[in-house]
């Protein structure tokens, strides 16, 4: 027969199977490389383009091969696809939709046609590690080894302009999480289910049956049965079209759902008291020369082509069988209408010895070297039992060489296996088998929830762990397997990677003769696939060319995911919350820019920020400043713990007023300042860095819970509950004389650092803080948050005529900056301790206690730390950029921390940390900027650049 | 993810936590050595096997307490929380 005949866009679609999946009064068109295809609902984009005679889906990794169906499931190697943007779509397992446009991956120009597939003649110039060997030197040509390898490198396109989709999480809590929807977990999870669990069974496939889908008519009603009980089950949620990819401690797995309309894929975080592992088992491809070519494949995947798409895999077939299933098949292709040329026994010493055919199967030499005429050579040498589960809850799975694949060995309370994972035998004993397992899961599962219960302190009365006696789970036969794996001649062992067995053989001659250092050198196993089609070949292969058993070599670890996980399911959908202030509404009118500062979008200014300093030096600004952290504290021990939280002194603060404080850490390193008022003999209110406050209060909870639990302090975080507004400039005081009520704002009644309770604009309970980070005189209002916007609009119009201006964080930073105030993490590091940062008159050593004692005091004494100080650069007109180095020579010496310029000053005015030789103010630095050239500039008496003596604050 | 039993809340999944470290004692301020310190700062035992443990139930209680861990196995034999410690002192 020759391959012409084959190959014109035949129909191979086969009559109405019992099992189909096909809708066949849906038929559409959709596309494959621009071509157009019909296609019947139900079918998958590979199942289509079979039945249209199409049988090369795609080109090999590495050296170009033309590939075809070989598993006809979801983890065919050979058909992964292109779907619109989105890449490496699994053409054997996604259904094809009506338009669809679908296209071969890694192929150029075209999947005829592949100009690459030139590798293929040069395989035994490609060695394992060729790419490591061969793009080392000269380094300078790594770019150009980079743009060549990325040409060659596999996989489809992923568009950076494709949307992200609508991607979601769940969190469950099940009873019993049954993984495989075949008979056993169908029958696991009924079983479950009518002992009283909640169950959710997942299936990868679209549909529950397993291999009961593909089987004869006694599989078929077998299967509509256990469907009519699972779905009787209310309590079962069943989940098809999606995978457990893993488990993790204390049962926690991770389920990725496919199933849901409109949602592309669902992450499910299930905390499941058991888990059924009933995965089945893996049909394994056999090892000889030719196989990977097109046209051949594996029993399951011609019988599911077949039975379930009712297509015909080829015109003409050699069948290699070595079980059950491989017989199966051969009646399966008679039936539909294959001539079966020939039938090698495996059992009987029946062998293939290579396929030969360039574009697909042409012909096989036989294992008594006969040659036949063939398009399809179909292999059923054995089965892989996907252990990963079992591997990710700490068991250890033993190869049985009887049998020829692994077993469970010990898992532990919460996981059981069933199904072929745990042996074989009758449908009838499988499913005994499974319904014991999911009554014995479900038993479990009742005894986890009520330990689990017991753990909360409320309800441990009552509730008794049940005594119910175990299930006796049957054991299972195991059928005896002959070891198949690789036979007289080499061939492809992982698809994904195109590895050879020679391949493997050449990694353990150089040495790499253990399972995981030869998959490391080859990339055996680390495909798509992921070790379920190629592990226990690579194995063998490994095992036969070390003259070791399959045991002593064993197999590479399995590592979750299961199966692959978009990394949009990951994402979740995008969340990202932020926090704005009451005031936002004003912001957004005025056209403020916005900056993220952690949680909190805050106004970065208003358009001219250098006009926004000039206003609060001349006339009045404010500022929205509701992020600053607020914490309530109440207690009579509020000023022993405040004593010991800031390295100052606090058991001497008056009723009314205020202090600046700092926090370091136990290693004396600056954490946290702030000012903290007493607003009366039990009632303070502290603040903290916008971006501290939830640490500062985790930490303050941290002593007062494990250290001094004895101090009778309350702490509640009040940020959120009041609007912040600071009020700075020359004509503050009128202003807030204009709004504010029952308080004396004069200097003598209202000195700097004091606090005031009263009313704003109306709004009664508000806190007034006379304090200053800008330098000006300045009151700082903290008023209930519902009325936050009201009290800043009284203010804008109540302060129309004295010039009042808002101004945003970018004026704030130049204008604390020219007062020399430090922003903790801006001016100080993870390394500044106390006495680096300029604030020696605040650590008082002679207190009994406080954080950050000990370092401190050693600090002092060592007295070579490096200094914050005031810089200006001699030429005022150079700003150096935020984090330029000071140095002496090729040494660095200090740092740039802040850097702007000041339109106060008309000139540019520094923060920066330097060595303490070079601390004495005057000294002459030398500053590195980032483009290379070195300017000067000048230590200063201060670090305020403006109104040192600060005059203007106390004014 | 592992469960941690909160002495407060019952079992509840370990993201809601801060680990806040071993379980320290804090050396007296005034008559500590530098090398005490230091090792009181950052040297941890970080066994495999059990140790004592500090961690913070965050979006819980807000309570911090102390458990027991098998670092291997992950099984919690026990939970205090500090001020049960103190009124067994006092």
């Amino acid at each position: 027969m020759s391959r012409g005949a084959l190959k014109t866009g035949k129909s191979m679609r086969l009559g109405r199977q019992p099992g189909e999946v096909l809708d066949r009064s849906r038929q559409f068109v959709f596309t494959w490389n621009g071509r157009k295809y019909p296609a019947f609902g139900g079918d998958t984009i590979i199942s289509a383009l079979s039945a249209a005679g199409e049988s090369v889906f795609s080109r090999s990794f590495k050296y170009h091969r033309p590939r075809g169906l070989l598993t006809a499931s979801f983890l065919d190697p050979g058909c992964n696809v292109q779907v619109g943007d989105e890449p490496n779509v699994r053409g054997a397992h996604r259904k094809v939709e009506p338009h669809m446009a679908a296209s071969a991956q890694n192929a150029w120009p075209s999947l005829r046609f592949d100009v690459k597939s030139a590798n293929r003649y040069l395989e035994r110039f490609l060695p394992p590690g060729f790419y490591y060997k061969t793009f080392m030197e000269p380094q300078r040509l790594w770019p150009l080894y980079e743009r060549v390898l990325q040409r060659f490198a596999g996989g489809g396109k992923a568009s950076p302009d494709a949307p992200h989709g609508y991607y979601d999480k769940r969190y469950a809590h099940p009873d019993v999480v049954v993984a495989g929807g075949g008979p056993a977990g169908m029958g696991a999870a009924v079983a479950a289910a009518e002992a009283g669990a909640r169950v959710m069974l997942v299936e990868e496939e679209h549909e529950l049956g397993g291999h009961l889908r593909w089987g004869d008519e006694e599989d078929l009603a077998a299967l509509r049965r256990l469907g009519e009980e699972v779905a009787r089950n209310s309590t079962i949620e069943v989940m098809t079209d999606s995978v457990v990819t893993g488990r993790y401690d204390g049962n926690w797995v991770a389920v990725s759902q496919r199933s849901l309309p409109r949602v592309e894929e669902r992450l499910i975080k299930a905390r499941t008291k058991t888990l059924v592992v009933a995965p089945g088992l893996i049909e394994r491809p056999y090892v000889f020369q030719g196989n990977d070519a097109p046209g051949v494949m594996l029993s399951t995947a011609a019988r599911r082509l077949i039975n379930l798409y009712a297509v015909k895999p080829g015109e003409r077939a050699v069948v290699l069988t070595a079980n059950a299933e491989g017989d199966a098949a051969v009646a399966d292709l008679e039936r539909a209408g294959v001539e079966v040329a020939r039938v090698e026994d495996a059992r009987n010493g029946g062998d293939i010895g290579r396929v030969r055919g360039g574009q697909g199967a042409r012909e096989v030499e036989c294992g008594d070297g006969a040659r036949i005429e063939c398009d399809l050579v179909v292999t059923a040498t054995g089965w892989t039992a996907p252990t990963s589960l079992l591997n990710m809850a700490g068991d250890k799975p033993f190869y049985n060489p009887a049998a020829a694949r692994f077993f469970p060995s010990r898992l532990p309370e919460d996981v059981l296996a069933t199904g072929g994972i745990a042996g074989d035998g009758s449908l009838d004993e499988l499913l005994e088998h499974a319904r014991a397992t999911g009554k014995e899961a479900a038993r479990r599962a009742r005894g986890i929830g009520a330990a689990l219960r017991a753990g909360i302190p409320q309800s441990t009365d009552g509730e008794e762990a049940p005594q119910d006696s175990p299930v006796t789970i049957p054991d299972l036969p195991v059928n005896g397997h002959l070891e198949l794996f690789r036979g007289r001649t080499h061939g492809i062992v992982d698809y994904s990677e195109d590895v050879s067995s020679k391949d493997l053989v050449a990694a353990v001659k150089e040495g790499y003769d253990s399972a995981e250092l030869a998959k490391r050198y080859t990339t055996a196993t680390m495909g798509p696939t992921q070790g379920k089609l190629e592990t226990v070949n690579a194995m063998a292969v490994i095992a036969e060319a070390t003259g070791r058993s399959m045991e002593e070599t064993g197999a590479t670890t399995w590592r979750p995911p299961y199966a692959p996980i978009t990394l949009g399911a990951l994402a979740g959908r995008n969340f990202e919350p932020v926090r704005y202030s009451p005031m936002q509404p004003w912001h957004e009118r005025q056209g403020a820019r916005p900056l993220v500062a952690g949680a909190w979008i805050r106004p970065d200014h208003y358009g001219d920020p250098e006009a926004e300093v000039r206003n609060v030096r001349k006339n009045v600004g404010v500022i929205d400043v509701t992020p600053l952290g607020k914490l309530d504290l109440r207690g009579p021990d509020v000023s022993e713990l405040l004593n010991f939280l800031y390295v100052n002194k606090w058991s001497n603060l008056e009723v009314g007023k205020v202090r600046y404080g700092v926090m370091c850490a136990e290693d004396g390193v600056i954490l946290d300042d702030g000012v903290t008022g007493r607003l009366g003999p039990e009632h303070y209110l502290m603040t903290t860095t916008s971006s501290g406050a939830a640490g500062v209060l985790e930490w303050i909870e941290d002593w007062l819970q494990t250290y001094q639990p004895d101090w009778r302090v309350h702490v509640t975080p009040v940020t959120g509950a009041y609007a912040s507004i600071n009020i700075a400039g020359p004509k503050s005081r009128e202003l807030l004389a204009r709004v504010a009520e029952g308080v004396d704002l004069s200097t003598e009644a209202f000195p700097y650092m004091n606090v005031r309770t009263g009313t704003v604009a109306g709004v009664e309970g508000c806190f007034m803080w006379r304090i200053g980070f800008t330098g000006e005189l300045s009151y700082e209002i903290h008023v209930p948050a519902a009325y936050g916007l009201y009290v800043w609009e009284a203010l804008m119009e109540r302060g129309a005529d004295l010039g009042v201006r808002p101004f945003g964080v970018e004026a704030q930073r130049v204008l604390r900056l020219e007062k020399g105030h430090f922003i903790v993490g801006q001016d100080t590091d993870a390394l500044t301790q106390g006495f680096g940062a300029g604030i020696s008159w605040a650590i008082k050593l002679d207190k009994e206690d406080f954080v950050g004692k000990p370092e401190l005091v050693w600090q002092g004494e060592r007295d070579g730390y490096f200094r914050l100080i005031g810089l200006q650069p001699h030429d005022g007109s150079v700003a150096p950029p935020e984090a330029s180095q000071i140095v002496e020579g090729k040494t660095i010496v200090g740092r740039i921390t802040s850097s702007r310029f000041s339109s106060t000053l008309e000139r540019s005015i520094c923060l920066g940390f330097v060595a303490p030789h070079l601390a004495e103010p005057g000294t002459t630095v030398t500053v590195q900027l980032p483009n290379g050239e070195r300017i000067t500039a000048r230590v200063m008496e201060h670090l305020a650049h403006y109104d040192p003596e600060g005059a203007k604050a106390r004014g | 993810m592992i469960l941690l039993p909160c002495p407060h809340c019952g079992p509840r999944n370990a993201s809601e936590f801060r680990y806040a470290g071993e379980a320290s004692t804090r050396p007296d301020p005034n008559a500590t050595t530098p090398e005490e310190w230091r090792a009181y700062l950052y040297i941890k035992n970080n066994p495999a096997g059990w140790t004592t443990e500090k961690w913070f139930h965050r979006t819980g209680c807000r309570r911090y307490f102390t458990a027991e861990r098998h670092t291997v196995t992950n099984e919690v034999r026990e939970t205090r929380l500090p001020a049960a410690r103190l009124e067994s002192n006092s």
